[in-house]
């Protein structure tokens, strides 16, 4: 656990960057930092692993100040994630991921092999190994930043701003490969962005600054769309709040309707407008009305209990018949949910 | 050069190596020395030089200023200065060539640290690299590519300017050319232009071939580069 302990950080020309912090960071969780630009994340991030030094008050690591530890040994205890990766130019990748086994004197074999692991944990192809940074994509070269961070498998992970830099398509799939690792690792992770929709995404907890350095609001993300502690928050969160806060509502117990499924155009009963055609294996193929049974039109799907109420909704407003179509992991249709049971549903949530 | 007339060839042989001083091997070696000692001062002063401005950079301007005082000093001046200390020896062509080779590979040193991205070194500074370690490990290494280039015009200009030696006596190759100032004979002026050129191009070769093998990771951006 990381603990900030009435923390302040002037720099010598006066400017306050961090005030009077006092936060957690749980043990094997992602505390997200975020905030405008200037509020002091990147200086609060750096305080943890000594890179800049607490003016008042304390950083505990498991309850050891940060002070008490000789700085390059407490970084080598660290991971640190950047926004430009900061790879080393003149090294090939593996010795880039292998720089901190490296300084802890593991030997050349152990720390060579540690690092074709993680280049694979990363998700990227062992054939990159032998490659200088320059020659990966930005995307890639994120990765890398991950990998090397986590090679001596250290307890915390420091991270600033470290998807930023990458086109969005990228920067969700590094985001999603960073939950997945963290099923498995479970590090302490404090992760700095400043843009709202990573931080939820991200979060187990988020901690809102304030310009000045101040904290507004620590709260789990749901908690922090649902009962903003203040306007600044609420402005920050930005607008389509009640829409976002959907991401956190299951599909789990959204009512289907089974008997919306046919297996040709003929099918189904007369009574209702909208049919569900599937092919062989219970695939969704499209929708199909009587007014025009030779058009197919197209069809939104979720994976049930799974996704989020969110998706459901969307998968609805994709389609023409209003509903939105329920799949298991192999894609099979589960059900159907009209716009009656999503509206429920969606009633049900603004209560909860 | 090998359609050069026979009396050339003729010259050369009788006079590569007589067992006298002035044979043009002699020269040849003076050459060398003569430049090649200015060379190897100028890195063993600029690389700590460049890394204490980088350090504390208020030395820099003022270091770097007086070389470029010293390299506007005309060299006949220069040489009569030294003379009274040094009298008509090499060290006397040495000196001057030596700070020549200081105040154009300062900057280049200098440029070099700076060329490492604050975001390298930042990384190093989080993953626990000592101050020592990071400078070895990754700014000098980063910084070699820029301090090469220095180094490819200091050798060049130095191989050249060796000849200006001349002057006292002490011009390695160059010597053959004020031979020819006292007897309009063409072969010696052509073997001294040719050969002076020739180390000219055969260091600069070697240093070029130096840094495709120190400095990979900045041959293969080049061919990548799009
Ligand atoms: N070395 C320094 N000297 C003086 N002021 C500084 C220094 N470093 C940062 N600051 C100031 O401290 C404040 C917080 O900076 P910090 O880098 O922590 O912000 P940030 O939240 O990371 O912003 P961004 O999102 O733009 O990265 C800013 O006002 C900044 O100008
Ligand atoms: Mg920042």
């Amino acid at each position: 656990m990381i603990t900030f302990d009435a923390v302040t950080k002037r720099f010598p020309d006066g400017t306050v960057a961090v005030d009077d912090l006092t936060m957690e960071a749980p043990t094997g969780e992602i505390t997200v930092l975020v905030g405008p630009s200037g509020c002091g994340k990147t200086t609060s991030l750096r305080m943890i692993n000594r890179m800049i030094d607490a003016s008042e008050g304390q950083i505990l690591l498991d309850g050891v100040p940060v002070q008490s530890i000789d700085p390059p040994t407490l970084r080598r205890g660290i991971g640190y994630v950047i926004q430009q990766a900061g790879l080393f130019p003149h090294r090939k990748i593996v010795d880039n991921i292998a720089t901190v086994p490296h300084l802890l004197g593991w030997d050349r074999k152990k720390a060579r092999d540690r690092a074709m692991e993680l280049l694979e944990r990363v998700g990227l192809d062992p054939e990159l190994a032998g490659r200088y940074p320059f020659q990966l994509s930005g995307g890639q070269q994120q990765r890398v930043g991950v990998a090397r961070a986590l090679a001596a498998d250290p307890p915390v992970l420091l991270m600033d701003e470290p998807f930023s830099a990458v086109d969005p398509v990228v920067r969700t799939s590094l985001q999603e490969e960073l939950l997945r690792l963290q099923d498995e690792l479970n590090k302490t992770i404090v992760f700095v962005t400043h843009d709202i929709d990573e931080a939820i995404k991200l979060g187990d907890r988020v901690a809102v600054l304030r310009v000045g350095g101040r904290l507004a609001q620590l709260a789990a993300p749901k908690t922090l769309l649902s009962e903003p502690s203040d306007d600044f928050v609420r402005e920050f969160l930005g607008h389509d709040r009640g829409i976002r806060r959907l991401q956190f509502v299951s599909t789990e117990g959204l009512r289907l309707r089974t008997d919306l499924t046919v297996r040709d155009a003929a099918g189904g009963s007369s009574e209702e407008p909208w049919r569900l055609v599937v092919d062989e294996q219970g695939g969704p193929v499209g929708w199909i009305s009587w007014s025009r049974p030779d058009e197919l039109e197209p069809f939104g799907s979720f994976l049930y209990g799974r996704d989020s109420m969110r998706s459901a909704l969307d998968a609805a407003l994709l389609s023409p018949s209003g509903c939105s179509v329920a799949v298991d992991d192999e894609g099979k249709v589960v059900g159907v949910a009209t716009r009656e049971a999503l509206d429920e549903a969606l009633a049900e949530a603004a209560d909860g | 050069m090998g359609d050069g007339p026979p009396s050339l060839w003729e010259w050369i042989g009788r006079n590569w190596d007589t067992g006298r001083a002035g044979s043009i091997k002699d020269l040849l070696i003076d050459h060398l020395t003569m430049s090649l000692v200015p060379i190897l001062f100028a890195l063993i002063v600029a690389l700590p030089l460049g890394l204490a401005c980088v350090r504390w950079r208020w030395l820099y301007q003022p270091a770097s200023g007086l070389m470029n005082i010293v390299y506007a000093l005309p060299s006949l001046p220069v040489f009569m200065l030294l003379i009274s200390v040094t009298g008509l020896s090499q060290t006397t062509v040495i000196i001057p060539l030596a700070f020549y080779g200081v105040a154009v590979l300062l900057p280049a040193v200098v440029g070099g640290l700076d060329s490492v991205p604050d975001h390298v070194r930042q990384s190093a500074v989080a993953m626990g690299f000592s101050p020592l370690r990071r400078l070895l490990a990754v700014e000098l290494p980063i910084a070699v590519p820029v301090v090469l280039a220095g180094l490819r015009v200091v050798a060049v200009s130095s191989i050249s300017l060796v000849s200006v030696g001349a002057l006292i006596g002490q011009g390695g190759l160059g010597g053959l050319f004020t031979r020819a100032y006292q007897n309009p004979f063409m072969p010696p002026v052509i073997v001294g232009i040719v050969l002076i050129v020739l180390l000219a191009l055969i260091a600069d070769g070697l240093l070029v071939l130096a840094q495709r093998v120190l400095t990979p990771w900045v041959r293969v951006r080049k061919g990548v580069a799009s």
